[in-house]
């Protein structure tokens, strides 16, 4: 048998006469203790059927020749419960499990009917719609009206009310400059559009101030950029 | 006689399933599709399997394995970021196809472009698709920043892609305008003369960047090369490597933003 530390005894010895002191009114204090209570009903169960298995098992011990382990709590057993840790209390418990699928076949299958369905839009309007090709660039004769592409369209429109350094470079730069600092100026933390209405409206306006110019600057300006009706004056518009 | 019923002779069915079997076995075979491959022997559709479809593949691996459910709704997307990418995609095949009939120089790209449009096979269809693509992808990659925004995706963590994003679609609108000047037809030439005088109002800088742009100070040959060069090789290239980072950091962010 292993040679038990001294201390080690005698701190066994101290902890057991504690627990006979205790045990009397230990039962009526059960209710106070913060163990539960039917961990403490299995413990005391254990406890006394131990004793029958404690004796069974000295018997067996004495002939071998040990006997109840020196150190053995009441009842023989060798180990106590010292703390019941709830689960909650220490372990980090992560946020709620997010609700996913397979990547294949869910999402790629959208994919791929998406992909489908533009190839095939843009093969057949391709195939029916001709891009404009006119007539060789000419730096003698300047086309009237002369347009940007559609989109930069707003900016021309732009040009009709401002000075060129205006509508050209200070409005554009601070559409710009406003769309790159937006995520770092908005403090609202939801996404819900119920949270969010004046950032809606801000965006809304933005978006159809371009659009509402860039419809202008396409279809309303004719000849010398000079505001017109495309339903009356035909359209001056090539994309 | 009996013999002969035992041992009928194979098929055509059967001996078609045996050579297949044996070229699904084979070495050769099992090398070129990884394990997971719909091609490979004995695919099951299982959890294993839908992972590695992803995981072993160079394409799909641009995927995570699983995504939240509510991004695989159409009505949540619209599809347009992938759909942006897509159209770069098709722009990028339909423009190599077109670089074949194309000499940007003042004397040439016009009758490039009406050559081929007039004498080679698809040259007008293909022209159209990079034409209407581009218009298209303008539009898509537009739609795509309002969708987003009103989704509040570009809210923490998601703000620097969002600053990409914006980025990308600055590199969307440069792409299709270098793209515009290329027929060198008075459509081009004059949409380009408008956008680059409003260019050179710039303070400070404006005028140098014009002639740098324009390679002098008015529109000619030497712009076409430079916007020739820009539009095929420098913008893409650097399009190819903010949309990299652009994907990248949805992965890093979290995958895309919502549910709402």
């Amino acid at each position: 048998m292993t040679e038990i530390p001294e201390h080690l005894l005698k701190r066994a010895q101290a902890a057991r006469d504690k627990a006979a002191g205790a045990s009397s009114d230990a039962a009526g204090a059960a209710g106070e203790s913060r163990i539960p209570d039917e961990l403490l009903d299995r413990t005391k169960a254990a406890s006394s059927g131990g004793v029958a298995v404690a004796e069974k098992g000295g018997a067996l011990a004495t002939a071998v020749g040990g006997g109840v382990p020196v150190g053995a709590g009441p009842g023989g057993h060798t180990q106590r419960l010292l703390t019941v840790v709830k689960s909650g209390s220490i372990q980090e418990a992560k946020s709620a499990p997010i609700d996913k699928v397979h990547t294949w076949p869910h999402l790629l299958a959208v994919e791929f009917v998406a992909g489908l369905a533009v190839t095939a839009f843009l093969f057949l309007f391709s195939w029916f719609v001709n891009a404009p090709l006119m007539h060789a660039a000419d730096f003698n004769k300047t086309p009237n009206p002369s347009k940007a592409p559609w989109y930069f369209l707003g900016l021309q429109e732009l040009l009709t009310m401002f000075h060129p350094m205006i509508a050209g470079v200070t409005l554009p730069g601070m559409a710009l400059v406003a769309l790159v600092l937006a995520p770092y100026l908005d403090r609202n933390s939801s996404n819900k559009p119920e949270d969010r209405k004046f950032m809606f409206s801000m965006m809304t306006l933005f978006l159809m101030f371009w659009a509402v110019l860039v419809i202008i600057g396409s279809f309303f300006r004719g000849p010398g950029f000079n505001f017109t009706f495309p339903w009356r004056d035909g359209i001056f518009f090539e994309l | 006689m009996a013999k002969v019923l035992d041992n009928p002779r194979p098929t055509l069915k059967e001996r078609a399933a045996k050579l297949g079997g044996q070229i699904q076995g084979s070495q050769a075979w099992n090398s070129i599709f990884r394990p997971g491959s719909i091609f490979r022997k004995g695919y099951t559709d299982s959890p294993r399997n839908r992972s590695y479809v992803i995981m072993n593949s160079v394409l799909y691996h641009l995927h995570p394995v699983k995504v939240k459910r509510h991004a695989v709704k159409v009505s949540y997307t619209l599809c347009l970021g992938g759909l942006s990418f897509f159209l770069f995609i098709i722009l990028t095949v339909t423009g190599i196809f077109l670089m074949f009939f194309y000499r940007p120089t003042g004397a040439n790209a016009w009758q490039d472009i009406q050559t081929l449009q007039t004498s080679i096979t698809f040259g007008l269809l293909v022209r159209n698709m990079h034409r209407w693509g581009a218009h298209l992808m303008v539009l898509s990659v537009f739609l795509h920043m309002a969708r987003v925004f009103y989704h509040g995706a570009y809210k923490p963590p998601r703000e620097f892609n969002w600053v990409i994003g914006v980025v990308l679609l600055t590199l969307t609108l440069l792409l299709s305008f270098t793209g515009y000047l290329l027929p060198w037809d008075q459509l081009a030439l004059w949409a380009v003369t408008v956008g680059t005088n409003m260019m050179g109002y710039t303070p400070v800088l404006g005028s140098q960047v014009r002639f740098v742009l324009l390679g002098g100070v008015e529109i000619g040959s030497d712009t076409l090369l430079r916007w020739y060069v820009l539009h095929v090789l420098m913008l893409p290239f650097v399009i190819v490597i903010f949309m990299a980072i652009h994907f990248w950091r949805v992965r890093k962010d979290g995958g895309i933003s919502g549910p709402l």
